[in-house]
């Protein structure tokens, strides 16, 4: 399985998942400069996360012009998997792949702590293989994660199955408490109608090692991997 | 050559405005034999100055050992660098920004680290942990509030976006601080032992280019604002603080590693304090050349700049770079790519003088080595430090004593509290590096690639300084050596910042004297040499200087990161025992120092005493230990003593939910005193039943003393007195709540 890491001035978790899917899970893998015009043969788009263009005007906003977004809105036309992370999901976001937007977090304050979500469906790629209803630890490190839509794009949301992951506490249960940026129904992470473009703002990519205090995120790689497989 | 008439004459009177003293102001008129240009004088207003000339340290910072088998760069660059195997280096540096955070809290912070970062892949390392020494004044202090919350948003909001984590660091609160905070920043980078990058001039005709953000009119003096005190007039101070760009930052980072990979660099170095002024001196003197500079190419953000500002602006992710004659095209090109600014701005000369010229005039034309080996350097007039009363304050408390009650308050205070609604803003995981983030003795980042780690910590303790600065100074270096070893890691090196008042007050000039040399002690003893530093003085606020605060930062080496130890208990039923020097009680009466701080507000009595040698000892049993996978947990005493220890080691297990039954040994004396005393050379450990009889022959064979005082147990910790009497119980969610809460009023 190939992976592309999208690089835009300003990433910062481009190594990290570039390590995640290619020492960790031992998949070729690819850096690509924003400026390029073509996903060289990537099967797996990964859109990382950082402060591309410093969220200068508003996170993600810039970056959406990059020459190789193009390439990217291909490959997701053509049902492939692509996955944002983070400042990556606010990309998708502002590209309009996916549906919304992410405001300041209620607290105003960046926050980067471990956070339990659930699985709330199975038909993305980067999901079948984590069962429904799933709990998984993983962090969060961001100021904008506040996930908001109008009622009608949320309605649709529900309707469509496009809900792929909410911030829940440790028995699974959506709490207020859990929710560490005021996101709309708790939303950590979206799909497109199709299901094959996610993005989420907890970090699966650091949640790839048990070192590091845990391996829930390799899931979602071992899940779009064995996805292509069969 | 006669430089330009353009500018305003300058005398006496404008030295003096310029901070130059009237022996400085001859000084020069000598060296020159004709008065400096307005431009020149800024020059020497912007090296002669306490921050960059270091004119009062200087002769008291030759007291630290700077040497070792490890040490490939010690104190002089950009940043130390120190050798840790298979072709590895690791390069750090701390430095202070006091001054701009009091004024502007939110861009004296970020510009802050802003400033270490460069300092480190300057030297061709890519940074991979940054930490904190945060020194605020007392929490119910009106500016309180505000400045934590903006130097913590500062710190978060530069070191977030350029993606370099912020893995420890220490806050503390204290009335000293109420007119003048303290904000360190260290800064660790990672590189090929083999290719260190310096900031030198060399090779006449190279040349001279500059890199990074346009130079405007902001900062100007900056070095000059930090190296004075504060009055009524700080707020006016604000416009000399400078204004950050973290993402100009990340592409100036990616952009000169990626110059420096390819050996295209002669040298580089940062536009710090003083900007253009220091970073060109500076290259030249090191190098013994000379450089031309054309401030016609130098890209401004303003119009209309004068020479004078161009020298002395401290616009931030600037760089000065001499690259291989030829080789300019490459320059050119990788910049380019990461859209950085990028302008040919001089050359290097062998005459020794650095020329600044500007629409074809000459504005300087200065002799280097009278900048920088002619700059002043006083021996200052000391007293001896004030005698204290040796009396223990602790005998101030009287009545019934409740060990519980004092223990919950001492984790529900800000000095104890947890501190995570500070650290939660850092981003502490990115790189994907961090196997034990803040909140633990010291921060551990493994090393992709091999299977080493690195252990980092900052400490320092203003109060033992101030009760006697001499002792003090070694427990600062003692504790970091001691936090490290507590996590398996062998101590490599340090840095550090020296916090200090007024260096013209005799007392502080002994204070500063004195924990210089308890520090270099402390260094000897323990095998940890400077490789760098930082001395900020002049930390005062009408005539009233802060505590003497010394603060250390320093790095260990664990060989295999499997072998490594947390605080935290593991495992419930484990035997829990204090590793102590073996002539020594297990836990000596007295010197409750923040205990007696909460229940009395007073401050006094002796620092901990401390012995080396056996602080050698425990420190070194620590690490056997931990390597031959003896210890569950290892966790160092310091504030607060065991009390404080033992909730920490409860509360930081899984869930928080392994506390400790203990029986206090016997030592003699009050036992609120035992409990809470502060003791140097004690590490509190815990290891399974088997393990425990193994610690027990290691400690012997290294002459350590080892009492076991309890086990671990789940859900409360229970503590009896020495005859065996209930002394306290608190269940550890109580704990728990009390310590999550602390601070809650300030966050």
């Amino acid at each position: 399985m190939r992976f592309a890491v999208i690089v835009f001035p300003g990433s910062n978790c481009d190594h990290d998942c570039h390590h995640a899917v290619s020492a960790v899970l031992g998949h070729p893998a690819a850096l690509l400069w924003h400026k390029d015009t073509d996903l060289k043969g990537a099967e797996v788009v990964i859109v990382p996360g950082g402060f591309s263009y410093g969220d200068h005007l508003r996170a993600g906003a810039i970056s959406r012009f990059s020459p190789i977004m193009k390439a990217v809105g291909d490959h997701a036309a053509e049902g492939r998997p692509v996955i944002g992370i983070c400042n990556g999901f606010q990309i998708l976001a502002e590209s309009s792949l996916l549906p919304g937007a992410l405001h300041r977090n209620t607290s105003l304050r960046f926050i980067c702590e471990n956070v339990h979500i659930r699985c709330e469906t199975l038909r993305t790629p980067f999901t079948r293989e984590i069962e429904a209803g799933e709990r998984l630890r993983m962090p969060i490190a961001h100021g904008d994660g506040n996930y908001f839509c109008d009622p009608e794009t949320l309605a649709m949301l529900e309707d469509n199955d496009q809900i792929v992951f909410r911030y829940c506490d440790e028995e699974g249960a959506l709490t207020a408490e859990s929710n560490p940026n005021g996101s709309m129904g708790s939303i950590a992470g979206i799909c497109n109608r199709e299901g094959n473009v996610v993005g989420l703002m907890p970090h699966p990519e650091r949640a790839c090692e048990k070192a590091l205090g845990g391996d829930d995120g390799l899931r979602l790689f071992s899940s779009v991997i064995s996805a292509a497989v069969s | 050559m006669t430089p330009s008439l353009k500018e305003m004459e300058t005398h006496l009177s404008i030295a003096l405005e310029h901070g130059l003293t009237e022996a400085e102001w001859e000084h020069i008129l000598k060296a020159l034999d004709r008065k400096p240009t307005m431009t020149e004088l800024g020059i020497f207003s912007a090296m002669w100055n306490e921050h960059c000339s270091y004119k009062s340290s200087r002769v008291h910072l030759k007291k630290f050992p700077t040497m070792g088998p490890r040490v490939l760069q010690g104190p002089g660059e950009n940043a130390g660098v120190v050798d840790i195997g298979d072709g590895l280096a690791v390069a750090f540096k701390m430095e202070s920004h006091n001054h701009p955070s009091f004024i502007e809290p939110y861009q004296g912070a970020a510009t802050g680290v802003g400033g270490i970062l460069r300092d480190i892949f300057t030297m061709g390392a890519r940074p991979i942990a940054l930490l904190n020494s945060l020194h605020f004044g007392a929490p119910d202090h009106e500016r309180t509030p505000y400045l934590v919350n903006g130097v913590v948003s500062g710190i978060a909001g530069y070191g977030n976006c350029i993606g370099v984590p912020t893995v420890g660091g220490e806050t503390h609160f204290h009335p000293c601080y109420n007119g003048n905070i303290l904000v360190n920043v260290m800064c660790a980078g990672i590189m090929k032992a083999d290719e260190i990058c310096l900031g030198t001039a060399s090779g006449v005709g190279n040349p001279l280019i500059y890199v990074g953000a346009t130079t405007g009119r902001d900062g100007i003096h900056g070095a000059s604002m930090a190296s004075a005190g504060f009055d009524e007039t700080a707020a006016d101070k604000r416009p000399t603080v400078q204004v950050g760009d973290p993402f100009k930052e990340k592409l100036l980072l990616e952009a000169c590693l990626e110059l420096m990979a390819k050996g295209a660099v002669v040298g580089i170095q940062d536009m710090g304090a003083a900007g253009l002024t220091s970073s060109s001196v500076e290259m030249a003197g090191r190098a013994g050349t000379g450089l031309i500079l054309r401030l016609d190419g130098v890209p401004a953000r303003e119009d209309g700049m004068t020479p004078y500002e161009f020298m002395l602006s401290e616009s931030q992710e600037r760089m000065l770079l001499v690259a291989e004659r030829g080789r300019e095209a490459e320059v050119r090109e990788i910049f380019e790519r990461w859209d950085l600014p990028i302008a040919i701005v001089g050359e290097v000369t062998d005459d020794g003088r650095l020329r600044v010229e500007s629409g074809g005039e000459v504005f300087a034309d200065l002799p280097v080595g009278v900048l920088t080996d002619e700059a002043p350097v006083y021996d200052r007039p000391m007293v001896p430090t004030r005698e204290l009363p040796e009396t223990d304050p602790l005998e101030t408390i009287r009545g019934e004593i409740d060990l519980g009650e004092s223990l919950l308050k001492l984790m529900g205070g800000v000095g104890q509290g947890l501190k995570s609604p500070i650290w939660r803003q850092y981003d502490h995981m990115v790189c994907t590096n961090t196997l034990a983030g803040p909140g633990g003795d010291a921060a551990l980042v493994r090393i992709k690639g091999t299977k080493k780690s690195l252990a980092l910590t900052t400490d320092g303790n203003a109060r033992y300084c101030m009760l006697d600065a001499h002792a003090g100074g070694a427990l600062a270096v003692a504790e970091a050596a001691r936090n490290i070893s507590c996590t398996g890691a062998t101590p490599l090196a340090m840095t550090n910042c020296l916090n200090f008042g007024n260096p013209e007050n005799p007392l502080v000039m002994a204070q500063f004297s004195a924990a210089v040399e308890g520090m270099s002690e402390a260094c000897r003893a323990l095998d940890v040499p400077v490789v760098s530093g930082n001395v900020s003085f002049y930390n005062e606020t009408h005539g009233v200087d802060i505590y003497p605060t010394p603060v250390v930062g320093m790095v260990g080496l664990i060989e295999d990161s499997a072998k490594r130890a947390g605080q935290g208990f593991v495992r419930e039923g484990d035997a829990i025992a204090l590793l102590h020097p073996a002539m020594a009680p297990p836990l000596p009466s007295g010197g409750a120092h923040e205990y007696v701080w909460m229940i009395t507000g007073r401050e006094g009595g002796r620092p901990p005493a401390i012995s080396l040698e056996s602080e050698a000892a425990v420190q070194g049993l620590c690490r056997e230990a931990i390597f031959s996978g003896l210890l569950g947990s290892a966790h160092d005493l310091s504030d607060g003593g065991l009390g404080v220890a033992l909730a920490e080691s409860a509360l930081s297990s899984r869930g928080g939910g392994l506390g400790a039954n203990i029986r206090l040994p016997e030592c003699g004396g009050r036992l609120d005193g035992i409990f809470f005393g502060e003791v140097a050379a004690r590490i509190l450990v815990s290891a399974s039943p088997d393990a425990f009889v193994q610690l027990q022959e290691m400690a012997e064979s290294h002459e350590v003393g080892c009492t076991q005082i309890g086990r671990v147990a789940a859900g409360s910790l229970r503590v009896e007195g020495p005859d065996g009497a209930l002394a306290m119980e608190l269940e550890l969610d109580n704990l728990m709540a009390a310590w999550s809460g602390a601070l809650g009023g300030i966050l």
